[in-house]
């Protein structure tokens, strides 16, 4: 072996090799076949994909960071499903790319806050969280309340529409106006939205104020969806492996 | 570090920063969106920058007569600037950061300065800018030492350089304006990922260009670790960030895994970001410098071997003890978990190796802080990796995951041993690379050694106890069956914690500072060339 090694090192491209074949065989066991077993790769008969104005929401989620201290991922631990709800299967969130399980939980877990709060909490946390939770250490983010940019929503749709998430062509087509839609409950372009998303995304104005559409407007109503895309985290894991 | 160029090679230079400046250009007038526009004219700057610096000087006297003779060592220098550069940066909004967690007021209320924007820069910018250009910069020296060769050119090491640096700031000013993929360890946005590929394949080829000039018949271990760091960092990265952009014109992109397969991708990458970033290429530079500031030789070349292969083939596997009790089938965290405890045999082997080593030049470890850096780098990454595999069991990760806990292993890591590897490095290379016998001042060197491990000791130990209490708290049940804390407790009991690791880190950061203070009299004081190892010339080129 010894004798081996000693005249491998003579040979860069020996090296080379050598590492490229040891250092691939663990990844391709392990990613590999979570492409085709069944466990990973079922999808929830009742997850819907995100609405145009959810997922602009979820933009604004990465972009400050809130994962750096938000899990969305509760481990199938007695506390946890105690503290947060049921705990996270696979399928949740098999239309999340990125998925944003987090790894540190400086606050906690969001992946069932949908509904547990108003509308009205979320904005007064979000503007300021020690206006509500005196000792909080979350940041402040009053500069939420400037308008939605909503020009990228149909190519964002059209991009995960390539990757498998089930957006059809009126929904690409008219994801920029969707967006205010769901935020306008009374307005005639709403029943268009209820069209094409049916009766389960919640349509209100998430910030309170009908007039103008906001980036509160699209985090809020993304938190408010979280945990509520299927309701497959409440059969039975034996079900939920069929 | 122009008069080390021929007027050739100056040409090509000034040719290549045309190309980066349209390149820029090109970006921002496509560019629909605000941080790719930023980031083309950056790109532009800096290329007309260069062209300016080059093309002025193309008509300058050529002074590189017998320059075959020498090793090439001013992109080591100008990496070794980065280096500090980015020290004094990411550890500064490292302490930022963890003030925050303390005084969440203590920033100025715009998106820039906001905890979730500063936290990437925090670790883009120790791991890739401090941490990278240190490796960049060390592996051209030990290269060129380890081959008795002189860089097979002059200006891919500066492409290389350059390039990286680009890259780093890119990554770290796009997180500021709100651009990220958000993925851990790899942030960055399609068009910077493309980039540093293009950077990695110059370097690889750099390398491996070199190795066909040396003129020593063996490889030398610290080039193994190199070259894994190089070869597996680029497949990692390449894996993990394939993404498809909105637009060509707009820095967003949606990566192409989602889910369980995201997140599996990307522990494999986040870990072996660390096995590969993190250890690997800094096992490269422990394998030369340990050696040359001990005056002695590593003390078994089989233990090296045995290591070497280890570490590479084990660490691949372990990236699923990242998702424990998640929705990740369970048959891959037992794979995860069962790897990670059998990594401790190859780590163990290095660090005792490392260990071993220093026997007989006690007396050196004792009167020599630079090598003291190294024996307690070797130390910490002893501690780590024990404390690593001990995290990577199931049960343990039950109570550490999403505490502090991971915190505390992480700078135990970084701040053990990865900025310690690298400080000892510095006052290793720096008087050498000035002609000198030592730093200008070795006093400077002792405070640095005591501020820095006290910093980590205090570091550390903070972020154990918080850890282990906020894990504790979150499971705890009173005797009516319903659980004891509510989370917001928890968040309070971290208080006193987090303002402890602020001091440590501040420390650790009055420690970094310190050492450029010093590395910049050193260089200033510079005599000139030093004694060093003879280098075989190749026939004029
Ligand atoms: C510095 C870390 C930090 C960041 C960054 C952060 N949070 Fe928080 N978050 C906390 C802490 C700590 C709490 C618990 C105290 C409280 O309720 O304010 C919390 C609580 C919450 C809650 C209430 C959860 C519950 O179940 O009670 C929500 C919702 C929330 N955060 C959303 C967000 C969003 C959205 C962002 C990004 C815009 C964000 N957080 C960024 C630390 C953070
Ligand atoms: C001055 C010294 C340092 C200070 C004060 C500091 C502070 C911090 C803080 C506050 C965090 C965020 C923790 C959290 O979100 O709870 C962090 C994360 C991190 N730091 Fe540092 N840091 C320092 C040095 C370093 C060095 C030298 C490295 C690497 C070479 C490093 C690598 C990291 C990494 C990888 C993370 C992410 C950890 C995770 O996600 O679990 N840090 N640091
Ligand atoms: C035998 C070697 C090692 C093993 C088995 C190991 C194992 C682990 C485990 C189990 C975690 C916690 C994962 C979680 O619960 O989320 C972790 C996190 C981490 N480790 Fe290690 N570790 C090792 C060595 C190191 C070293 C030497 C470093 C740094 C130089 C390091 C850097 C990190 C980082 C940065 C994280 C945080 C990742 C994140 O959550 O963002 N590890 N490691």
């Amino acid at each position: 072996m010894l004798k081996l090694h000693y005249n491998l090192e003579k040979i860069s491209m020996g090296l080379v090799i050598g590492i490229i074949a040891a250092a691939s065989v663990g990844g391709l066991v392990e990613i590999a076949p979570l492409f085709t077993i069944a466990e990973t790769v079922k999808l929830p008969a009742d997850l819907r994909p995100q609405t145009p104005l959810e997922l602009a929401g979820r933009k604004i989620y990465m972009r400050e960071g809130c994962y750096a201290c938000h899990s969305q991922m509760v481990r199938s631990l007695a506390d946890e499903i105690d503290r947060y709800g049921p705990y996270s299967r696979a399928g949740e969130s098999a239309y999340d790319h990125p998925m944003l399980w987090g790894s540190k939980r400086t606050g906690p877990d969001l992946a069932r806050v949908g509904g547990k709060y108003s509308d009205q909490w979320h904005v007064a946390h979000l503007i300021n969280p020690r206006s509500v939770v005196p000792a909080s250490i979350m940041p402040s983010y009053p500069w939420l309340t400037q308008s939605l940019e909503t020009e990228l929503l149909p190519d964002s749709l059209a991009t995960l529409a390539r990757l498998g998430v089930p957006y059809d062509k009126a929904m690409i087509a008219a994801a920029a106006a969707d967006a205010p839609a769901q935020s306008r409950p009374d307005s005639e372009a709403a029943g268009d939205f209820a069209k094409r998303y049916g009766e389960r995304p919640a349509v209100r104005a998430f910030d309170g104020d009908p007039s103008r559409l906001t980036e509160l407007d699209a985090l809020v109503a993304y938190l408010q969806s979280l945990g509520t895309l299927t309701s497959v985290q409440n059969t039975p894991p034996v079900e939920a492996a069929k | 570090m122009i008069a080390t160029l021929t007027v050739g090679e100056r040409r090509t230079g000034a040719v290549l920063s045309v190309v980066l400046a349209v390149m820029g250009l090109a970006m921002a007038g496509a560019a629909r969106h605000q941080v790719m526009a930023v980031h083309g004219f950056m790109a532009f700057g800096l290329g007309i920058g260069l062209v300016i610096l080059l093309g002025g000087a193309v008509f300058d006297p050529d002074t590189t007569d017998g320059r075959q003779n020498r090793y090439y060592d001013a992109p080591t220098r100008f990496g070794i600037v980065m280096t500090l550069v980015w020290a004094v940066i990411a550890m500064g909004v490292g302490v930022w950061v963890a003030a925050l967690l303390y005084w969440p007021e203590a920033t100025p209320l715009w998106p820039a300065t906001s905890f979730g924007r500063l936290r990437p820069v925090h670790t883009t910018g120790i791991i890739f800018g401090f941490g990278g250009n240190a490796l960049i910069a060390t592996s051209f020296y030990v290269l060129q030492r380890t081959s008795r060769a002189r860089l097979a050119d002059s200006v891919s090491p500066w492409a290389v350089l350059i390039g990286y640096n680009l890259f780093c700031f890119w990554a770290v000013t796009g997180y500021l304006m709100g651009s990220t993929q958000s993925k851990e360890y790899a942030e960055p946005e399609w068009y910077a990922d493309l980039w540093l590929v293009v950077i990695w394949v110059t370097y690889f080829i750099l390398y491996l260009r070199t190795l066909a000039r040396r003129n020593e018949p063996h490889i030398y271990v610290a080039n193994w670790y190199y070259l894994a760091f190089i070869l597996v960092v680029a497949i990692l990265h390449i894996v993990n960030n394939l993404a498809l952009p909105v637009r060509w014109s707009v820095a967003e992109s949606f990566p192409i895994w989602s889910g369980v397969q995201d997140a599996m991708v990307q522990w494999w990458y986040g870990h072996n970001a660390v096995a590969f970033f993190l250890t690997s290429g800094f096992l490269g530079m422990l394998y030369y410098f340990l050696p040359v500031r001990s005056g002695r030789p590593i003390w078994s070349y089989r233990l090296s071997i045995i290591s070497f292969w280890g570490i590479t083939f084990f660490y691949i596997w372990v990236g699923s003890h990242h998702l424990h009790y998640t929705a990740l089938p369970y048959w891959v965290q037992t794979l995860g978990m069962t790897f990670s405890v059998i990594l401790l045999v190859p780590s163990w082997a290095s660090a005792g190796n490392a260990i071993a080593t220093l026997n007989g030049a006690w007396s050196k470890v004792r009167d020599d802080a630079t090598l003291r850096f190294m024996f307690v780098a070797a130390v910490f990454y002893g501690l780590s990796t024990f404390e690593g595999s001990f995290l990577a069991i199931r049960p343990v990760n039950s109570l550490s995951h999403y505490t502090d806990w991971t915190v505390g292993h992480v700078h135990s890591g970084t701040l053990g041993w990865v900025a310690m590897i690298v400080f000892g490095a510095i006052y290793t290379l720096v008087p050498q690379l000035s002609g000198r016998r030592e730093m200008a001042s070795p006093r400077a060197i002792e405070w640095h050694f005591w501020l820095a491990v006290t910093g980590t000791l205090v570091y550390v130990i903070a972020m154990w106890n918080a850890g282990i209490t906020q894990g504790l708290m979150w499971r705890t049940y009173g005797q009516n069956g319903a659980l004891s804390y509510s989370f917001l407790q928890s968040v309070q009991a971290m208080a006193p914690y987090y303002l402890l690791r602020t001091i440590g880190g501040a420390l650790f950061l009055a420690g970094a500072i310190l050492c450029a203070w010093n590395c910049y009299l050193t260089v200033r004081t510079a005599h000139g060339e030093a004694i060093d190892r003879p280098l075989i010339p190749e026939p004029a080129e």
